[in-house]
């Protein structure tokens, strides 16, 4: 990236706040999915009802919340409930997306939050399922905000911890879980990708500004769908960096 | 029914419907005080080898005084089922766990449990079994239903459920695949709440998280409370009951209970206090100096909370989310 206006985090949290639609009802993983709601909700979606898994529904984002069982995350809210009520409220279809990390990722946007190397004489214990499952198994469409390298998209991940597309067309529906359900984007510091209808094989779909097509391929361990046009994401804008570093963290804890 | 695929994780807590029936049997119904110290609550209902469940989590409405308490006695060998952040963490930093029910141990904001590496990686813990928030939240929910698994359709295609005990079944409805998950009953349950009578009637103010299912999942149950309350007070908003006395066997009271974690209207998170165990906790001698530090060098509660200090405590209650 040329200009140092703004960091690559601020630019993914942006764009992935551009995504959340006015009126819809969204899951909220820890973390940068966390900033982008806020973001979200105080530009282009002040209508949207933020679902914490532990109980938050609806609640005004004033403060960024640290943890997914913290007070701010049903700040206002429209009702504080347990995590059987969220997540069976998103095995009914009233959840329509799931904002997810991940610390793999593959051509399929199946997501691996558990272990690295062996499950069970692992490299790197990681934390687990946690929500993540859930929210990938029953939302209609989910979007996964990662870091973008070799590392993190990978051509098989270690541990399907969450599912994606799992082994391609079909095999949701096939594995038993919810019909017309699945990932629809992911946003990584380098791009917005989405996924090709027939293959169910991740798509760029624009990338950030001053990062080419070849920098994402070369930072990708799967073969990308590379369409005849790739768009630019637009930056961030004054308003959303302030935003950003004087309203939703200015603890900077993320950016 | 036809079981299409097993989970290869082993079923650490087998259920016996029939058997948990008997114990409830013998429970008393009677309202009785059973107010005690968290001394006398953790010797008399936690015993070493037991499955084990805490809520809500870490840094939310944690039974965290309890917590140190399962640590100053040394109770070990712990199975134990987690969502969890700071309070596994120390668990798991002192050495008492022997296998996990795993959905998530880390640290939110601040990453990946260095506790919970170490303590998988060298095979401390012999087990982890793989399930969802809601997967564990569900089996929960089937042993307060009384019923033997509760029927999902989470975890399907995916490697959580291939190294879970869960089994999934063709639906003899209508022939679809669905996952079904084992009922869990807990020996002990650990659940921290704003309020309790004497007899253990409990409130819960904001989210509930899971605390109304582990509360009927729960062989014996120890509640942790902010606040003991005359039942006169309980009895004038009923419905804010989430726990009734019967289901509770010891009643603690614990101000600041979930210390460095936040009490919902009560008071906020300690910051400094969470960094301080992510600091510590990056190596195994740093996570002990601070479990000597604030667990064996103090004989209980009261005296931990004099060591955090009133200033600090009156500061955590103004920084407390405050209801519109």
């Amino acid at each position: 990236m040329s200009d140092r206006l703004y960091t690559k985090t601020e630019l993914m949290i942006c764009v992935a706040a551009r995504l959340f639609h006015d009126g819809t009802t969204a899951f909220i993983g820890t973390g940068i999915p966390m900033l982008a709601a806020m973001l979200a909700t105080k530009t282009t979606a002040p209508n949207l009802v933020p679902v914490f898994e532990f109980g938050g529904m609806g609640a005004i984002l004033e403060h960024l919340p640290r943890a997914v069982g913290e007070a701010r995350t049903f700040h206002k809210g429209l009702s504080a409930s347990g995590i059987c009520d969220t997540m069976e409220t998103a095995a009914r279809g009233f959840i329509d997306y799931g904002f997810l990390g991940g610390a793999q990722i593959d051509g399929y946007g199946n997501l691996n939050s558990t272990t690295i190397g062996d499950h069970d004489h692992p490299k790197a214990r990681l934390p687990g399922s946690g929500g993540g499952n859930d929210v990938g198994s029953l939302c209609w469409m989910t979007v996964a905000i990662m870091q973008h390298d070799k590392r993190r998209f990978v051509p098989k991940v270690d541990f399907i911890t969450t599912p994606g597309y799992l082994t391609g067309p079909g095999a949701r529906e096939a594995a038993g879980l919810p019909r017309n359900s699945g990932p629809i984007n992911v946003v990584s510091t380098l791009a917005l990708m989405d996924y090709d209808r027939d293959t169910c094989r991740m798509r760029i779909t624009a990338t950030h500004p001053g990062v080419t097509v070849e920098d994402v391929i070369a930072n990708t361990g799967f073969e990308l769908i590379i369409p005849e046009h790739v768009g630019v994401n637009e930056p961030p804008s004054v308003e959303e960096l302030r935003l950003l570093r004087e309203e939703i963290d200015p603890e900077r804890f993320y950016i | 029914m036809q079981v299409l695929e097993s989970g290869k994780g082993e079923l650490i807590q087998p259920y016996d419907l029939e058997a948990f029936r008997e114990w409830n049997r013998t429970k008393s119904r009677q309202l009785v005080d059973k107010r005690m110290t968290e001394e006398e609550a953790v010797s008399r209902f936690v015993f070493d080898g037991c499955y084990i469940g805490t809520e809500l989590y870490g840094t939310v409405r944690c039974p965290v005084s309890l917590v140190r308490e399962v640590i100053r006695q040394g109770k070990r060998n712990l199975r134990v089922c987690g969502q969890g952040v700071y309070e596994l963490d120390l668990w798991l930093a002192a050495g008492l766990v022997k296998k996990l029910d795993v959905t998530y141990i880390g640290l939110e904001v601040y990453g990946t449990s260095a506790s919970l590496r170490r303590a998988v990686e060298s095979g401390q813990v012999e087990t982890c079994v793989e399930w969802s928030n809601g997967a564990i939240s569900w089996r929960m929910k089937a042993a307060a239903m009384g019923v033997p698994f509760i029927p999902v359709r989470s975890m399907l295609g995916t490697d959580t459920f291939a190294y879970s005990a869960a089994q999934v079944v063709e639906d003899p409805f209508t022939g679809l695949k669905v996952c079904l998950l084992p009922a869990l009953i807990l020996d002990v349950g650990l659940i921290h709440v704003h309020r309790a009578d004497r007899y253990g009637n409990a409130q819960i103010e904001g989210i509930s998280g899971f605390a109304f299912e582990m509360a009927r999942a729960s062989k014996r149950l120890i509640l942790s409370a902010e606040e003991i309350v005359p039942t006169d007070e309980i009895r004038k908003y009923p419905d804010r009951t989430i726990i009734p006395y019967y289901l509770v066997d010891a009643v603690v009271h614990a101000p600041f209970g979930s210390h460095p974690g936040e009490m919902a209207y009560l008071y906020g998170r300690d910051e400094p206090a969470l960094r301080e165990w992510i600091e510590a906790s990056k190596t195994a001698e740093g996570a002990q100096a601070y479990l000597n530090k604030y667990i064996h060098a103090v004989k209980n509660h009261r005296e931990y909370l004099d060591l955090i200090g009133q200033e600090r405590l009156t500061q955590l209650v103004a920084e407390r989310e405050r209801r519109a």
